[in-house]
């Protein structure tokens, strides 16, 4: 196939199982009639040659294996039953272009119903396409595991009957924070600098995708906007993260030369764009701090006091526990390594046994206080909790400095 | 903010639901409370109300304590007959409510109204099979 054609049908694959999926209110036969579509079309456009709109092409076939339908149930054979029959002619018509429900089916992926671990995997497989095997590289379990768990979320879909169109107004907002917090999930930690950088870095350029879906169908939400800012900053430091052997490479000492400045333009203007529409929330903070991080590396001018500020305001947001520590190494920059301990220690141990970045700020603190016992203690409980070797290798080289 | 133009027809299919009570200790004594009784069956009473006059409601009732339960079951071929309900949990099935609505969407909305969830029980939400 045309690789354009490929590429076309790659980015519409979302939209057209959105569709499918908004009149079956079943993701799984959705799912299935566009495959049977896409092996129809593989098969069929090299010979008799590419359709004028291969989307409407693809949408008409995929219905109408809804229709003879082989995996239904009783709901949803009742339902296509009472779809108005399209007309032969209207089948291949060019008519309006194909309507963007992936919000609907975005939100859908993270309803309450479904269990919230399962929010960003069902979103990367349905919007995305991506396989199971992908998904469950990126977070953590097997595929097989991965694969159950996918299909018992859509079982539930079905079979609980959630609702397919936009949610109340009344808890629309609540809705789309969790919207949002899939994709962060799905993007994986922005807390590089002080925490490990999973596995689920591999996953940017999709959970990229996934907000970028967001904003076409609202386009000024303000923490949409924040969350792609967010993102953005921390791609454009990509190149930067790790050194020519792959060491970790933390962002006061990253080369900025590697920093990408057109992601970074990007960036700024998206944050410009949600501080425009005065809706503050940990999103539009998240990338004010990157923002203010990456402008302090590049004019040399550091500014703790605002830094400070903006995890103030972000911990009140949302207290999570990288916001936390991340605020009381914002802390420890105006107040003091001291004032920086006394914050950690007011943290739940349950929460930060195994937490790196916790034991990871205490070992630097101890260290500017020249309290070396206790800071190689700390860089030891780092070390431990790490899950990304190349940061484990920093921390060990910082553990070897310490006298 | 755009709505999609999807259209879909669920409309045209209801579902049944069941919102099962689950209520603790606490609940099971207001029942019969001089002091908090009225509260509690005024409560229930009007929401039962609110069900049928919303056009949904399709069944239920009201279950009588943990203890006047028994269990049967089948072991080694022998019929086994205990007395009590049949989970030792904290809380205890006292209700239920058969309702026929749109959505799983509607349903959690009603059972978000019923009174265990301001008297600190539990609430479930279950699809009937469709036969």
């Amino acid at each position: 196939m045309d690789p354009l054609i490929e590429r076309t049908l790659r980015e519409a694959y979302g939209r057209l199982v959105a569709i499918l999926a908004a009149r079956s209110r079943d993701i799984m036969a959705a799912e299935d009639a566009l495959q049977d579509a896409l092996m129809a079309a593989l098969e069929q456009w090299p010979r008799e040659g590419t359709p004028r709109d291969p989307e409407a092409w693809l949408m008409t076939v995929a219905k109408r294996r809804l229709l003879d339908g082989h995996r239904r149930n009783a709901l949803t054979q009742e339902i296509v039953a009472n779809w108005p029959m399209a007309s032969a002619a209207q089948d291949h018509a060019v008519t309006t272009p194909l309507s963007d429900d992936r919000l609907e089916l975005m939100l859908l992926c993270s309803h309450p119903a479904i269990d919230r671990a399962m929010h960003a995997p069902l979103m990367l497989q349905t919007v995305l396409g991506l396989n199971a095997e992908r998904i469950a590289a990126a977070f953590l379990v097997s595929p097989s595991t991965m694969s159950q768990r996918l299909v018992r979320a859509k079982q539930k879909v079905r079979d609980a009957g959630i609702r397919f169109e936009l949610p109340d107004p009344s808890v629309l907002e609540e809705r789309i924070s969790s919207l949002l917090d899939a994709i962060y999930a799905a993007y994986g930690t922005a807390w590089e600098d002080l925490a490990a950088a999973g596995p689920g870095r591999y996953l940017h350029q999709e959970a990229t995708l996934l907000c970028k879906a967001v904003l076409q169908r609202l386009p000024t939400h303000a923490e949409a906007l924040g969350l792609l800012a967010l993102m953005r900053y921390t791609e454009a430091r990509d190149h930067a993260r790790r050194d020519a052997d792959g060491a970790y490479v933390p962002l006061s000492e990253q080369d900025v030369q590697r920093w990408d400045r057109d992601i970074l333009m990007e960036a700024e203007a998206t944050l410009r764009k949600a501080a425009a529409q005065g809706q503050l929330g940990r999103y539009q903070l998240e990338a004010a701090i990157q923002s203010a991080h990456v402008t302090a590396r590049l004019t040399g001018r550091k500014d703790p006091e605002a830094i400070l500020q903006l995890y103030e305001a972000l911990v009140q947001f949302a207290p999570s526990i990288g916001a936390l520590v991340a605020h009381a190494a914002a802390y420890a920059e105006v107040y003091g390594a001291e004032a920086g301990l006394q914050l950690l220690d007011q943290l739940e141990p349950e929460r930060v046994r195994t937490y790196q970045a916790f034991h990871a700020l205490r070992a630097e603190l101890f260290l500017r206080l020249q309290r070396f016992t206790e800071a190689r203690i700390a860089y030891s409980k780092a070390i431990g909790s790490s899950m990304d070797p190349a940061v484990r290798q920093f921390l060990q080289r910082r553990l070897g400095t310490v006298p | 903010m755009e709505p999609g133009c999807s259209g879909s027809i669920t409309n045209h299919s209801k579902m049944k639901y069941v919102i099962l009570i689950h209520e603790t200790a606490a609940e099971w004594n207001q029942r019969n409370d001089p002091a908090q009784a009225s509260a509690y069956w005024g409560a229930y009473t009007a929401y039962g109300q609110a069900l049928a006059e919303a056009g949904i409601l399709r069944g239920g009732a009201g279950l009588q304590p943990p203890a006047t339960a028994t269990t049967l079951r089948l072991k080694d071929g022998q019929r086994l007959i205990q007395d009590g309900p049949f989970a030792d949990t904290k809380e205890q099935l006292g209700g239920f409510y058969s309702i026929d609505v749109a959505d799983l969407d509607a349903a959690l909305e009603w059972a978000a109204r019923c009174p265990a969830m301001q008297f600190g029980g539990l609430v479930e939400v279950r699809p009937e099979i469709v036969m």
